[in-house]
């Protein structure tokens, strides 16, 4: 059975009401996205929900007690809470670069956790 | 320390940043960065949400991510930064008065300035909320930087009053970090901020928003114990038998930003009283000549994107402010008394003043002359640039003489000029 589910688009800020005709999880026609990222939302949306994390990690020594670190991709919705207490717990030591791994393979989804800036080291 | 600047921005959040890149590249050689904070960055530094770059970079980035590309692009350029530094003034000949730890009290001048501090949020006392004084009522940004960069939880069970951006992406944040977030109330009939953050902070975390509703209470004596939730009509009145207390230990404010101006004031740069930011022309320059502002200074911005595109062009036009500032110092001459002159006043001229309007000459002749005489203005070379002819020349009565705007492309070879008073 055909059914029309209303989704918001998180893609970017314009935030486009998608109209999503689908049978189950396939989807038939998707009616007031912008552009393509829209589309691929709406599919993934209705299939395998991700969004993008971002949380701070521990770090010793730093010039703040705290790293910014983000998903280096969506991540898969159901699993965010575990991922926020999983984080919790990760310390790193200073000084970190931008782009460095905190944790490797969340939660076994193949995804990474990555930092958002540098921390200088200060003594 | 250098005390002389081409530009100096205040502030270096995206505004700032962009401002000092964009001056830089324009030709500006010497340009200073001041910020009261210890490192660069501005309040990207504390929103470690993605959703920035999308416009310039056509990338989803983090917002210390976004701050450092200009950051580093700042170092590599070779900008001068005053870090953990207040500016405590402004004036409008550009002096810039500022005080930190390590140099205690500075003087400095600027050809030109860029504005960059930024805005605030708007407070409980701004929205006067009724109630007790206790602890555990902030604005969303204080509680945003206590989460994301001093590593402090400002409380466990939280309502938070606004449904502007960061109000609700501190709702996310709070319940990633494990704490609970009671409720959000908005007084308008609409939500304030971006729908996707509707969906991906709130429905994605169970986080109830209620729309026409507001605080009519703070409870609690030396902490929050509840606040007093209450629906209003459309005149904000309080509408009897809907209110609810719940029970929470801290009340966050997501209430609006206001522009900060308190320094623009100082320096004598007028506010539209509509954006609570400078009057600004095409270049972002105020009414003040070589002060210009940028990004949320002038008005308050959805999208870093366009702070960062506001400051390429006010950096630019500071640059190109502060270089004609020198090409005039550069091409001022001296005015110098020559035969049976005392004195000449002014004593220097600026070439290029001559292009609009005449320069006006006084002098006094060192002794009289009782027959007609002809007063000449000199280059190095003896050309005359201009001259007049009077009956006489007395010691008592001041000459008078004006080189007209015919007389500019004249000067422009000039070195110097010599005035003299010689019979005819």
């Amino acid at each position: 059975m055909v059914e029309t589910s209303e989704i918001i688009c998180v893609a970017c800020p314009k935030g486009c009401t998608l109209q999503v005709k689908h049978e189950d999880k396939d989807v038939v026609e998707i009616i007031g996205a912008g552009c393509r990222r829209g589309k691929d939302y709406a599919i993934c949306e209705l299939q395998d929900p991700r969004r993008m994390v971002a949380s701070t990690v521990k770090v010793k020594g730093g010039l703040h007690p705290l790293v910014p670190v983000y998903t280096r991709e969506g991540f898969p919705k159901p699993l965010i809470p575990q991922l926020a207490r999983k984080l919790r717990e990760v310390e790193v030591p200073a000084p970190v670069k931008i782009n460095q791994v905190v944790l490797k393979d969340a939660l076994g989804t193949g995804i990474d956790i990555i930092t958002s800036r540098d921390m200088p080291r200060v003594n | 320390m250098k005390h002389n600047y081409d530009v100096i921005i205040i502030g270096s959040g995206p505004g700032g940043l962009a401002a000092a890149i964009a001056a830089k590249e324009n030709q500006a050689e010497d340009v200073l960065i001041i910020e009261r904070d210890i490192e660069l960055g501005g309040i990207l530094v504390q929103c470690i949400h993605n959703g920035f770059g999308l416009e310039i970079f056509d990338e989803d980035m983090p917002g210390p991510t976004y701050a450092q590309h200009f950051i580093e692009k700042a170092k590599g350029l070779g900008i001068d930064t005053l870090m953990d530094t207040m500016v405590l003034d402004i004036t409008p000949d550009r002096k810039v008065y500022a005080i930190n730890k390590r140099q205690g009290y500075v003087e400095l001048f600027a050809r030109s300035i860029v504005l960059a501090m930024g805005c605030r949020e708007r407070t409980r006392a701004q929205i006067m909320l009724p109630g007790s004084r206790p602890a555990g009522v902030y604005t969303a940004g204080t509680a945003q930087r206590f989460v994301n960069v001093e590593g402090r939880m400002p409380g466990e069970k939280f309502v938070i009053l606004g449904s502007g951006d960061i109000g609700m992406i501190m709702a996310r944040r709070l319940t990633i970090e494990g704490a609970r977030v009671e409720r959000v109330l908005e007084i308008m009939p609409y939500l304030t901020g971006l729908t996707r953050n509707y969906v991906q902070c709130l429905l994605d975390y169970g986080i109830t928003l209620q729309k026409q509703r507001t605080v009519n209470r703070i409870v609690g004596r030396d902490r929050v114990e509840a606040i007093e939730a209450v629906s209003v009509d459309e005149s904000w009145n309080p509408i009897p038998g809907t209110m609810e207390t719940i029970p929470c230990d801290s009340l966050l404010l997501s209430v609006g930003l206001i522009p900060e101006n308190e320094l623009s004031k100082k320096a004598g740069v007028l506010l539209d009283p509509v954006t609570n930011g400078p009057y600004v022309d095409d270049r972002f320059m105020t009414n003040v000549p070589g002060i210009f502002a940028a990004g949320n200074v002038v008005h308050v911005y959805d999208l870093v994107d366009w702070v960062t595109e506001a400051g390429t062009v006010a950096g630019k036009g500071a640059a190109a402010f502060a270089q004609a500032e020198k090409v005039k110092a550069d091409e001022q001459i001296p005015l110098e008394a020559g035969e049976n002159i005392r004195y000449v006043v002014p004593h220097k001229l600026t070439k290029a003043n001559l292009a609009e309007e005449l320069v006006r000459l006084q002098m006094r002749v060192i002794t009289p002359i009782e027959e007609r005489v002809l007063v000449t203005v000199e280059d190095q070379n003896g050309e005359v640039v201009a001259k007049k002819a009077e009956a006489y020349a007395r010691p008592g009565e001041i000459l008078s003489l004006a080189i007209k705007p015919k007389a500019f492309d004249a000067v422009q070879n000039a070195m110097k000029l010599t005035v003299n008073v010689r019979k005819r």
